[in-house]
């Protein structure tokens, strides 16, 4: 892999640091007119997602991590591991629950999904920004209640639990913000 | 599919370009009133910077004349001709100069940038650090209010900063006090050498905390601080070297300026082995300015300002880039 100068630093760019990839989200530059210039990076762990500071010297150097983003087709869960496949190559990938997160309450059969690689193995899987998915048990409510105000739960065909207005009833379909978990609308099939 | 037409517009508004404009016709004024001589010197020389914290720019003149085929640099401040001049008899002078610093772009610095240099005949730090607060003061009435200046020793700042005392204190005591304050410490960090952790505690610890609201002076550096000023003798001799902070930024450094060639010449030649031992290019000296300063230069104090920080600072920017009309991301 690559190493990259101080330099060439800037938000994104993938870096080893402590055996971990890390991605910087934001570098600077600073220097006394007559001293010693340092970068000053936030950084953020791609495995556990905790942004820290790190201090480099400027004109040093971090290795390049083996970090990308792939668009993969989730294939299905053996209990253990959730199954994905390249539909590029037909390459098949597994993931585990560390990897898969809170996108796997997301997860429905056939969805394409963002996944990190490192060093070809996921690190993490973005579930789609929107999926659509049947409701599977919520309280009946109140027909005609459409103040914005209320709502209740419901619980979709991937166990995930939304809050739904009152009007919406089981077995309708329904479109959901994956990265706030919230309910957009219903969707007529 | 037609790629994106390059960013051509400049990154600085309208009144922050207007506002250079005005600012830097009243450091001519300020000047002009004090007869202080406005002088031009030369942006590329055959000598270079020995300072091995600075890097200068480096291009090959084709030609023709005698320099034929030479490398040339551009300069990083106009310090040397300056001083050139004061030997020959100028008298006070100064200089708005463009200056070239490689390696140096971020939120205040751009490679390229814009300095206000000066040298006061018979003037000593402290009186130019005078002078110099009158100008600021000049330049930002109205603009930002301030506080009365404030002038502390650069063992005063961390003793009241830090509680240690920067000419004494051991590698050992700034990494206790860098861990204690939780930086995170750069891989690489010398273990025999305080300066590079003096420069990590400053820039991550005290800077921010400086010129809050008014104008922070910061004088007599350690001697290995202060490669152009003079030592003044003492437990340990301190060079006259002094600096300008305001908001938090590094706006002014300043010299009583070293007048001693032998000296001078000790002090480049232990730069440039500084520069061989960190694997950096040596730089040609400047023989102009050691025989300059042989035939004896006034006794005088000199100061840069950086213009382009000043401009920040009177317009209220969080960057550099937003007051110089095409930055380095753009030139």
């Amino acid at each position: 892999m690559a190493t990259y100068s101080t330099n060439e630093f800037k938000s994104g760019l993938k870096i080893m640091l402590d055996g971990d990839p890390y991605a910087i989200v934001d570098n600077e530059f600073v220097k006394p007119g007559k001293g010693q210039a340092f970068n000053r990076v936030r950084v953020r762990n791609l495995k556990t997602g905790r942004v820290i500071e790190r201090t480099f010297k400027s004109g040093d150097t971090a290795e390049g991590a083996d970090v990308v983003d792939v668009e993969l087709q989730y294939l299905y869960n053996d209990g253990e591991y959730w199954h994905f496949m390249d539909q590029q190559n037909y390459e098949q990938l597994t993931a585990d629950a560390t990897a898969v997160g809170e996108a796997a309450k997301w997860l429905k059969e056939e969805a394409i999904c963002q996944v990190t690689l490192w060093n070809g193995v996921p690190l993490s899987v973005a579930a789609p920004n929107f999926v659509i998915m049947t409701i599977v048990e919520t309280d009946p409510g109140l027909r005609g209640d459409t103040s914005g105000g209320g709502g209740k739960p419901a619980t979709l065909e991937t166990g995930a639990v939304v809050r739904v207005p009152l009007f919406v009833q089981s077995g309708e379909v329904i479109k959901v913000d994956t990265r706030t978990g919230e309910y957009v609308s219903r969707v007529k099939e | 599919m037609t790629s994106a037409p390059p960013a051509w517009r400049p990154s600085a508004d309208w009144g922050t370009l207007r506002l250079r404009a005005d600012l830097l016709a009243q450091i001519r004024a300020f000047f002009a009133t004090r007869r202080v001589l406005e002088v031009e010197t030369p942006a590329l020389s055959g000598a270079a910077i020995t300072d091995p914290h600075l890097a200068s720019f480096r291009t090959r003149y084709a030609g023709p004349g005698p320099r034929c085929g030479q490398f040339l640099y551009l300069h990083t401040s106009p310090e040397f001709p300056m001083k050139r001049l004061l030997a020959a008899g100028s008298g006070s002078i100064y200089q708005i100069a463009r200056v070239f610093r490689d390696g140096e772009a971020g939120r205040r610095h751009n490679p390229e940038f814009t300095l206000l240099e000066w040298y006061r005949v018979g003037f000593d730090h402290h009186r130019l650090m005078d002078e110099a607060t009158e100008l600021v003061a000049t330049l930002l009435a109205g603009r930002l209010p301030l506080a009365e200046a404030e002038r502390l020793s650069y063992r005063e700042l961390f003793e009241r900063q830090l509680g240690l005392d920067p000419h004494r204190a051991a590698v050992a005591e700034l990494a206790a006090c860098a861990r204690a304050r939780e930086i995170p410490v750069p891989p690489g960090m010398p273990a025999d050498e305080t300066d590079p952790w003096l420069d990590l505690l400053l820039t991550h610890c005290i800077e921010p905390q400086l010129g809050r609201g008014r104008l922070t002076w910061v004088h007599d550096y350690p001697a290995s601080q202060a490669a152009l000023a003079r030592l003044r003798p003492g437990d340990p001799p301190v060079g006259e070297r002094f600096e300008l902070y305001l908001g938090g930024v590094e706006l002014l450094n300043g010299f009583h300026e070293l007048g001693d060639a032998g000296e001078q010449r000790r002090r480049f030649e232990a730069e440039n082995a500084r520069r061989q031992a960190l694997g950096l290019p040596s730089a040609p000296l400047d023989e102009a300015l050691l025989a300059a300063l042989e035939s004896g230069l006034p006794d005088c104090a000199g100061a840069a300002l950086g213009f382009d920080r000043l401009v920040m600072l009177a317009a209220g920017k969080a960057s550099i880039q937003e007051v110089i009309a095409f930055p380095v991301e753009i030139a």
